[in-house]
Parts: structure tokens; C-alpha cells; sequence
């Protein structure tokens, strides 16, 4: 009984326990809040790299692709049909893009995807993504009238955002503008001198040429072709969208046909819409375009028997299906020489790895500081033994044992850990459920924003807090809090009573 | 410094528990309540020992006030410690009600001073974070558990309210030690020392630090808790004035008792 009395009368009375209690509180509060922030952005990431890819990836080995879909996807479905809801088979080529703003040639390194646009969106979120209200319903490759997003459809708050103006225009009306002052330049052009037209590739289309009769611009669309966000357009640093292209523009893509020798090809596409999925390494990279066309110009499909060519088949599991079991089966199924099975994770594996370690080191920093803490603790708690030394001495002489002195200074341990750890908890949350207004204020202060939308492609710090991470983080510094009382305590537990009462 | 034996013969080991009626066997020599034989104690200053008690011989009898007279520094606090199982002697035996104690594992030493003996300080050695009520109450916070003590709470409290109205410092229940004077500080102790009922008082030097009028008052506290209760005292003083209130003086002289 008179421990936890005494206990209650030292932390009311010793404002020296404050500082162990700060301490403590600060390593939690940074820990829970590092934590849920890191939490955030790996479920963020994950999420987005799990959109755009299927949950697993049915891969041939060869960039040129393997005969028949259909096919594979019968077999796939005789070995995994329960863990399955959705296939859709892809080609994936590297190719080049060109994009002519105001006669500047802007080229970009793109991953080229065709996809089914019936059965895409049944594996994957993309369709979520995309700029068109319309597309997101059901994906089209033709060009819409008008009425893309201003704003972003995925974040829910539109106060916070900046309108992309220019995507007002985007559609036939921009098209057609387009062609009219193409026509006007190309009259200029064509009085002035013949040769200077020849400079600018978009000049003299090719493609007009090989369909071999007159295309027109303002009524016809090329193949239609679906960018990424971050191939098209930049942020600037005060989170505002520009686009150097926008639907109803064309641009030329070369990329190698599948046949030997290797031969590149041009094709022009139509961009009819602009997908964001926030990852910013997709958004940068890959582009869109209807599977049947890019079998077709790069010559992937059997002249015998219609059937295309794919490279990778994306598959879609049930919910709570095992993803790395499905795996294993396909992978036994298939030779393995000629066909990968792997896992969305499996795909990023080295960048979720990457996130992990870092999580995990960070957690092993931060939790040094709460070690630290429980230094300041044994340092602190060796001054009180020694200045309670008399009242050790008093309470021997009453009776006390010394376990029962003990358990005083342990049981004042336990409780700065609760007290502070409890604390430290509250403002760790706290901190988080408002972090995006005090990153905010940090920025207004500081003139500099904490967190640049233009590197990180969300306009929000994504958090999360997993009860368990805070549970296991409080009762950690509860423990480093009581086994840095543990020596002090045993030394209190220890004192002679008779050189205690002596004790000046 | 020689071993000392005891020659009498080997008493059996006294079994703490509860209350003085757990004991196993009846005292051999029930008129004596404490004693002593030939009790050594030396410090240890670096190489070589100062010895300060050599060879104590001291009975104390049941209900008997003594006083323990001697000049600063022969070893009066030292003797009283090692009664009061504070600290152990280098040889010898301290008994009580027949019982070897000096040998007792801890435990059993922590019960019997929680239990059967009180003891007051020159220095009074309040703890000063606790009121003077739980100062008074601490021989109780520290014998039971929390449970037993919230169960029994009623009890403690009219106990010490009662200790306190017989010290008279009823009316500074709730003051803090720095808030008392040294004579209430000091009845404070006296009623912290009888909490658990203790047969024997230990006392060391009680009003060594109090002025005579003062020192008068703790005296005639002292005194009738002798006279009424039946309550062993020992005590502890340097002033002959003091001592003349005892029923027994004994002097220590060079690590002895020398005449009663
Ligand atoms: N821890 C110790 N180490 C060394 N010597 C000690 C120690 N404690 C006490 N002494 C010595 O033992 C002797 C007896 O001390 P003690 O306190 O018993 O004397 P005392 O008779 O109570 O004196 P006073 O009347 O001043 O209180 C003293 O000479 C003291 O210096
Ligand atoms: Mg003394």
C-alpha cells in the first residue's frame, strides 16, 4: 500500500519526473507518428502499384509475344478457375514519344500497353483513373466531345485543389481549333518556301500517307491512345496542373516490330484521354492504346488465323485468395523458360522491400531515442534514491523490506512509462489526424514546402495508424522505462537501513 | 577481538507471524522482555576496525523504563540499532521475549520492527512527502496489502486519530512535516511508533533536539505510555535530566555497561 502512495506523492512532488516524462512522451509521439505516416505511404503506394498492374502477372519471356490468349487463358482458369474473377491479356513494348508543342519536339522514353478495353478494367483499377468521366464507365479509345475533369475526381475535396484549366478545352472543339490553325500555317508555309515544311515531322504526316487518302484532321481521329498524367503534363511546385498535350492532340510513337530483324516503326495516335494514377513511375511511363491495333502494326497477329499475340495475361484473384499460391500452381503449369507467374509484390518487390527496410530503421533510430529517454530515467532515478536515501532509512526502520522499496521505485518507473507513453500517444495522434495542417503551417513558417504535391503525386500526407503498431511502440517504452528503474531500485532495495538513517 | 560464546543453552528460533500469541513456546525467562549477550560491534574505517560496542551484557525487563546514558559518540545509537534489529552485531545475541532475533532472515526482522517494536529518532525522520496522519499510519500502509488496508482503512484511521489525540497534534492532521514544529513532529513519531501496538519502545535520544519545555511534554508522554500501557521503553540520552524520568539508568562506558 504505501508504495503506490508513495509513488503518487513522488511524481506529484518530484518535477524532475516531468523531464523522464517528456522524454518519453517525445520518442512515442515521434514514433507513432513516423510509423502511421510511413503506414500511409506504403498502403498508398501499394494501392496504386496493385491498380495499375493485375494481382498477377502471367508473363512470356518474349517481348514479341506468344500465340493465343484465349488459349492460355483456358488452361489458366482448368488450374486456378476459383481463385480467378477477371483476365485480360496485354502486349508491353519500350517505344519512344513524340509530342510537338508550338514545333518544339518533345520526346519521352514510354512503356507502350495494349489492353482489351472490354475485359481491362475487370483486372485492374485503371479505369478509375482516367480524366473522363464517361471512360470511367467504360473505356473507349475514340475521342469525347468534352466534359474531362477540372478537378480531381479522386481527391474529395475540391477546395484544396487547383483547377486544371485546360482541360476545359480538351476534346473535338480543341481538335478541330487544332486543324484549323494547322491548315492556316500550312498555307503560309506552303507560299513561303516548299522545303521548310520537311523540318517538322507533324508537318507532312506520315500516317496520312500510308492510309493512302486524305486524313482530316477535324473530323477523324487517329487510333486512340490513353497517357499517363506525368508524360503529358508536369506540376508545378505550387500543386497547379500544365499539360503540354491534351486530348484531341496527336502524337508519334515508334516502337520495334515483333519480327526479325528488328524494325522500328512510327505510328501516330490520337490522345483521347489522360489517366493519373498517382503512382508517379507509371504515370511517367506508360501509355495506353486498344490491344488489337498494336497487334496489328506490329505484326503480331497469324495471317491464318486471326489470332493475336499477347505478352503478359493480368489476372485478377477473388478476394482472399492466395496470391502466392495461385502463383506457385501457374508457375508449375507453365514452363518456366518461357512463361514468369509473379505477384503484383513480386513485381516491386525491391522498391517494397526498400520501403520496409526503411521503416524498419527508422523504427530501430527512434526507438534509440526512447532508450535514451530510459537513460535519463536511470539518471534521474539514481538522484532521487540518493536524496530519498533517509526515507529509504525510515521506512526500513518501520518495517519495510527492502522488495517493498523496490517495488517503489519500479512501480515509479511503470508509471512515468504509462504517464508518458499515454501522453505521448495522445499527441502522436493527435499530431497525425492534423498533419496535413501542420505540414501547412511548417511550410508558412519555414517559406518551404514540407511536402511538395509535385514530387509526391498525392496532395495529402496519406497516414495510417495500426492500433497495433501504438500498442506494441507504448508498451516498448513502458518496458524501457521500467528496466532503466530496475538498478536504481535495487540499489534502494539494498541500502542499509542503519547508514540510511545516518544519511545527512 | 576475541569471539565471544554464549554458554547458556541454544534457544529455539523465534517464528514471526502475526501477533505475539503465534509464538511456538513459552519464554524461558518471561520477567525479561529484551536482553542482551556480549554484543560486539566494530566499524570498519578503511584497514582497521574502531570498536565501538565490546561486549554489551543488558537486560531489559518487561513494563520498565530505561534509559541508556553515555557520553556523544560511545555507541548509545549503534546499541540501540542492533536492538531494534537494524543492523546485525560483528558477535553476540540480542533476545526478545526469549528469542534469539539477532539471526532472524530479513523477512522476519521487516515483521518484528513493523510489529513489535516503535522506534523514535532524535531527529524525528518523518518522510517528509506524507501528511502527519499518514506519517502516523505508515507502520500500517506498510504491513498490508492495498486490498486489506482499503478493507481495514476505518480501523487505521481511528487508531491514529486516537494516537494522535493522546500525543495531542489531533488538530494537525493534515499538515505536512515542514509544516509542524519539532515537538509535534516529534509526537508524530511517538504515534507512528505505536500504531501496530509494539511492546517495546525504542527511543533514541527523543528530545535531543527539542528545548527543555518541549523535551518536558515528550516526557510525560513517554512516561505514561509507561505508567498506563505497560509499554517497555528503552531510550537513549546524553542529558542526565532526561534520564532521571527512567525508572533504570544504565551508563555505557568504552563498549560496556558499567553499574545500574
Ligand atoms: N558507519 C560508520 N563508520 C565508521 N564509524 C562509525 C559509523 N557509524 C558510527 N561510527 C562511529 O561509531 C561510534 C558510535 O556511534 P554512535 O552513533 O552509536 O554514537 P552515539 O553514542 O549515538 O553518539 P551521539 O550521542 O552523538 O548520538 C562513533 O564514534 C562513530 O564515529
Ligand atoms: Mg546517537
Amino acid at each position: 500500500m504505501y508504495k503506490l502512495l508513495l509513488c503518487w506523492r513522488y511524481l506529484r512532488t518530484r518535477y524532475i519526473a516531468l523531464v523522464c516524462i517528456v522524454s518519453v512522451m517525445l520518442g512515442v509521439a515521434t514514433m507513432i507518428v513516423v510509423n502511421s505516416v510511413m503506414a500511409g505511404f506504403t498502403h498508398e503506394m501499394q494501392a496504386r502499384i496493385n491498380g495499375m498492374l493485375g494481382d498477377l502477372i502471367f508473363e512470356s519471356r518474349s517481348m514479341d509475344g506468344v500465340l493465343d490468349a484465349d488459349a492460355h487463358m483456358k488452361k489458366i482458369k482448368a488450374i486456378a478457375g476459383d481463385a480467378i474473377v477477371g483476365m485480360s491479356p496485354t502486349v508491353h513494348v519500350p517505344g519512344l514519344m513524340y509530342i510537338d508543342v508550338n514545333d518544339q519536339l518533345l520526346t519521352r522514353q514510354i512503356t507502350l500497353v495494349g489492353i482489351d478495353e472490354t475485359t481491362y478494367s475487370s483486372v485492374s483499377a485503371f479505369g478509375d483513373y482516367l480524366q473522363h468521366p464517361a471512360n470511367r464507365e467504360q473505356l473507349s479509345f475514340s475521342l469525347r466531345n468534352g466534359g474531362y475533369d477540372i478537378y480531381d475526381h479522386q481527391v474529395p475535396d475540391q477546395s484544396t485543389q487547383k483547377p486544371r484549366t485546360q482541360m476545359e478545352q480538351a476534346g473535338w472543339w480543341y481538335r478541330k481549333q487544332k486543324a484549323m490553325l494547322k491548315k492556316q500555317r500550312q498555307m503560309v508555309a506552303d507560299s513561303a518556301s516548299p522545303d521548310t515544311s520537311q523540318r517538322n515531322p507533324f508537318a507532312t504526316p506520315e500516317g496520312e500517307e500510308a492510309q493512302g487518302r486524305d486524313f482530316d484532321m477535324a473530323t477523324e481521329q487517329h487510333v486512340g491512345i490513353v497517357l499517363g498524367i506525368g508524360v503529358c503534363g508536369y506540376r508545378s511546385a505550387d500543386g497547379s496542373d500544365h499539360f503540354v498535350a491534351l486530348p484531341g492532340d496527336d502524337v508519334r510513337v515508334s516502337f520495334p516490330k515483333a519480327s526479325l530483324p528488328p524494325e522500328a516503326i512510327n505510328e501516330f495516335y490520337t490522345i483521347t484521354d489522360i489517366y493519373e494514377s498517382k503512382m508517379s513511375e507509371y504515370d511517367a511511363s506508360f501509355v495506353f492504346v486498344p490491344l488489337r491495333e498494336l497487334q496489328k502494326s506490329r505484326g503480331m497477329i497469324d495471317p491464318e488465323t486471326g489470332k493475336g499475340k499477347f505478352s503478359s495475361i493480368q489476372i485478377k484473384l477473388a478476394p482472399g485468395a492466395k496470391a502466392e499460391e495461385v502463383r506457385d500452381a501457374l508457375q508449375d503449369a507453365f514452363p518456366v523458360q518461357f512463361y514468369v507467374v509473379s505477384t503484383w509484390r513480386d513485381k516491386q518487390g525491391p522498391l517494397l522491400a526498400a520501403v520496409n527496410m526503411e521503416t524498419a530503421v527508422l523504427n530501430v533510430l527512434l526507438f534509440m531515442i526512447i532508450a535514451v529517454a530510459g537513460f535519463g530515467i536511470f539518471a534521474i532515478f539514481l538522484m532521487i534514491v540518493v536524496e530519498k536515501t533517509r526515507d529509504i532509512g525510515i521506512l526500513k526502520s518501520l518495517g519495510a523490506s527492502g522488495s517493498g522499496v523496490m517495488g517503489i521505485f519500479l512501480g515509479y518507473g511503470l508509471s512515468l512509462g504509462i504517464v508518458g507513453s499515454g501522453v505521448g500517444a495522445v499527441l502522436g495522434l493527435m499530431f497525425v489526424a492534423n498533419i496535413n495542417e501542420i505540414a501547412d503551417i511548417l511550410g508558412r513558417i519555414t517559406g518551404q514546402p514540407v511536402f511538395d504535391p509535385s514530387v509526391y503525386y498525392f496532395y495529402k500526407i496519406p497516414t495510417i495508424v495500426a492500433p497495433f503498431t501504438v500498442t506494441w511502440i507504448c508498451l516498448g517504452a513502458i518496458l524501457i522505462a521500467v528496466l532503466a528503474s530496475v538498478f536504481p531500485a535495487l540499489r534502494a532495495a539494498n541500502l542499509h537501513p542503519v547508514r540510511a538513517l545516518r544519511y545527512e | 577481538m576475541s569471539s565471544v560464546t554464549d554458554p547458556r543453552q541454544p534457544r529455539p528460533a523465534l517464528r514471526i507471524s502475526e501477533g505475539t500469541s503465534a509464538l511456538a513456546t513459552k519464554p524461558v525467562s518471561p520477567k525479561i522482555k529484551m536482553a542482551t549477550r556480549q554484543l560486539y560491534k566494530s566499524y570498519q574505517k578503511g584497514s582497521f576496525g574502531i570498536p565501538v560496542l565490546q561486549g554489551i551484557d543488558l537486560e531489559i525487563y518487561e513494563g520498565e523504563f530505561l534509559a541508556i546514558v553515555g557520553s556523544s559518540g560511545c555507541g548509545k545509537s549503534t546499541l540501540l540499532h542492533l536492538l531494534g534489529t537494524l543492523d546485525r552485531p560483528d558477535a553476540g545475541e540480542v533476545h526478545f521475549d526469549g528469542y534469539r532475533i539477532d539471526n532472524l532472515p530479513s523477512a522476519s526482522r521487516d515483521l518484528l520492527r513493523n510489529k513489535h517494536f516503535g522506534m523514535i529518532f532524535q531527529f524525528y525522520h518523518l518522510l517528509p512527502e506524507l501528511t502527519a496522519m499518514e506519517n502516523v499510519l505508515a507502520p500500517a500502509l506498510i504491513a498490508e496489502s492495498t486490498l486489506s488496508y482499503w478493507l481495514r482503512r476505518g480501523e487505521h484511521h481511528r487508531r491514529a486519530v486516537e494516537l494522535m489525540e493522546l500525543v495531542g497534534i489531533s488538530h494537525r492532521v493534515k499538515h505536512k512535516p515542514r509544516e509542524l514544529s519539532g515537538g509535534e513532529m516529534q509526537r508524530a513519531a511517538i504515534a507512528r511508533a505505536l500504531l501496530n501496538k509494539p511492546r517495546v519502545l525504542l527511543a533514541d535520544e527523543p528530545t535531543g533536539n527539542l528545548d527543555r519545555s518541549t523535551g518536558k511534554q515528550i516526557m510525560k508522554i513517554l512516561g505514561e505510555l509507561n505508567q498506563r500501557e505497560k509499554l517497555t521503553i528503552v531510550m537513549v540520552t546524553h542529558d542526565p535530566w532526561i534520564a532521571e524520568q527512567a525508572d533504570r539508568t544504565v551508563r555505557l562506558v568504552e563498549g560496556r555497561i558499567q553499574g545500574v
